[in-house]
């Protein structure tokens, strides 16, 4: 009887385990805020260095003369660009003249999650070039995507893009090539770089609809 | 504290006779993906140093406050939390480091050898003593993942050390078979790393049992031991 006595009922003790444990999660997940919260405006600022770095990966210098951070367009969310919140848009222009656009595109199809792309494209709707901003694939397989991860560092792969565009490249070859589209992929890693082919198709296609908008409507913002 | 032959002994069991890689045998999904190349193999072993030896400090220093029934999600919890706060710290503070780094993180959230440590050793050791497991179990991965991935690398391409720019800007990538070799794809491939895996496995295997073959000649006398062909 003394035994029955000395251990804890069943209820007593799943509500002592429950409690601790969610003590344990309170703990722990403040720990996780706190950290979230004092590190955000650095990780912010960093991010936006790297933007600035990357932007001229992808818009060569002679291609304007304005502050483009200045000339910023924020463009609502859409289907085209695959993104589900507004992203900024900047605009370079030279000697007054518009000359192309550095915008953001969401790839949501990656192997892992969403891979970010930067894009810049000229005023007659070819690609300057492309960047992978952010992504989740797999280390050594997928990042290739990547050009400081890609081995082949003479022509990356990323770079197939570079002077592209939708009067030169037809709509159904913008498809890997062993979907019988055009571009290369490596063995193995292959949803990887459909999903930025598909992205990229797409975010060309939305700037050939919204070129008024996109292109056209800096006089009226200087002016 | 720690003494000089429990020191040896953590250290012995990580590096060689309990290593995560060869006997063990966890962690495969990051380590059959991630060692494409020897830089990337020591990238990720040094990242789950890092996040291990974290882990088990924090499990042992509250080891006496986890009820044992509710051990693995609690273990669960303090893992995934300190990982991501290793995450976001490092991408805040030493942000050059975390683009090299970073990606492998993480992927080490996801990885048993930490949870298995946590269980195994953490959970029953001070901290200390856990520090050195985690060090240790992280430097076996170490040489194992860089042996790995060397070799998938010099097979698969013919270089080594590709992908070390990342690192130290300015060094490039070795290339030691002849340019013009083809490559032998099968390495690079998750399936090359599976073979290649069985065949350290193997090797350590047969060192062990050379030793233990030696060790047993040595100790000793050469009479058959007694064999017992019926009872009454």
């Amino acid at each position: 009887m003394t035994l029955l006595v000395k251990t804890p009922s069943a209820t007593r003790m799943a509500v002592r385990t429950a409690v601790i444990l969610l003590i344990f999660v309170v703990v722990f997940t403040s720990l996780l805020s706190a950290a979230y919260l004092s590190t955000r405006p650095a990780i912010e600022a960093a991010a936006a260095d790297e933007k600035m770095k990357l932007i001229s990966e992808v818009l060569p210098r002679e291609l304007y003369d304005n502050d483009l951070l200045k000339d910023a367009l924020q463009l609502p969310p859409s289907v085209g660009l695959g993104n589900d919140e507004a992203s900024t848009a900047y605009r370079a222009s030279k000697a007054g003249k518009s000359t192309a656009l550095v915008f953001e595109a969401v790839a949501a199809d990656g192997y892992s999650g969403k891979i970010r792309l930067l894009l810049a494209v000229a005023a007659d709707g070819s690609l300057l070039g492309v960047r992978v901003t952010q992504h989740r694939e797999t280390p050594g397989l997928g990042d290739y995507i990547d050009p400081r991860k890609d081995k082949n560092k003479e022509r990356p792969w990323i770079r197939q893009f570079d002077g592209l565009s939708l009067a030169t490249v037809a709509d159904r070859e913008w498809r890997v090539r062993k979907d019988n589209g055009r571009f290369d992929s490596v063995a193995g890693a292959t949803v990887t770089p459909r999903a930025v082919v598909k992205a990229v198709h797409k975010a060309l296609q939305y700037v050939a609809e919204n070129r008024q908008q996109l292109f056209a409507a800096r006089e009226g913002v200087e002016k | 504290m720690i003494s000089r032959e429990e020191f040896r002994q953590i250290s012995a069991s990580g590096v060689w006779h309990q290593n995560t890689s060869l006997v063990q045998i966890l962690g495969l999904c990051p380590l059959l993906a991630v060692t494409t190349n020897l830089v990337n193999g020591v990238m990720l072993s040094l990242a789950t140093i890092l996040v291990m030896a974290i882990a088990n400090v924090a499990v042992a220093a509250l080891r006496n406050l986890i009820p044992h029934e509710i051990r693995i999600p609690v273990f669960i919890l303090i893992v995934a939390a300190l990982v991501t706060v290793v995450d976001l710290v490092f991408n805040a503070q030493f942000h050059e480091l975390y683009l090299v780094l970073g990606i492998f993180i993480p992927l080490i959230v996801t990885n048993c050898i930490v949870l298995a440590r946590v269980e195994a050793f953490a959970n029953k050791n001070p901290p200390l003593q856990s520090a050195c497991d985690g060090i240790f179990m992280g430097v076996g991965m170490l040489w194992t993942l860089a042996l790995l991935g060397g070799l998938r690398e010099l097979i698969g391409g013919g270089t080594l050390f590709s992908g070390i720019d990342m690192v130290f800007p300015g060094l490039s990538p070795l290339q030691l078979l002849p340019a013009d070799y083809p490559g032998f794809l099968l390495a690079i491939l998750p399936p090359g790393a599976f073979i290649l895996l069985g065949c350290l496995i193997a090797w350590k295997n047969w060192v062990d049992a050379r030793a233990a073959a030696r060790q047993a000649g040595r100790g000793h006398d050469q009479t058959p031991p007694l064999a017992i062909t019926g009872r009454i």
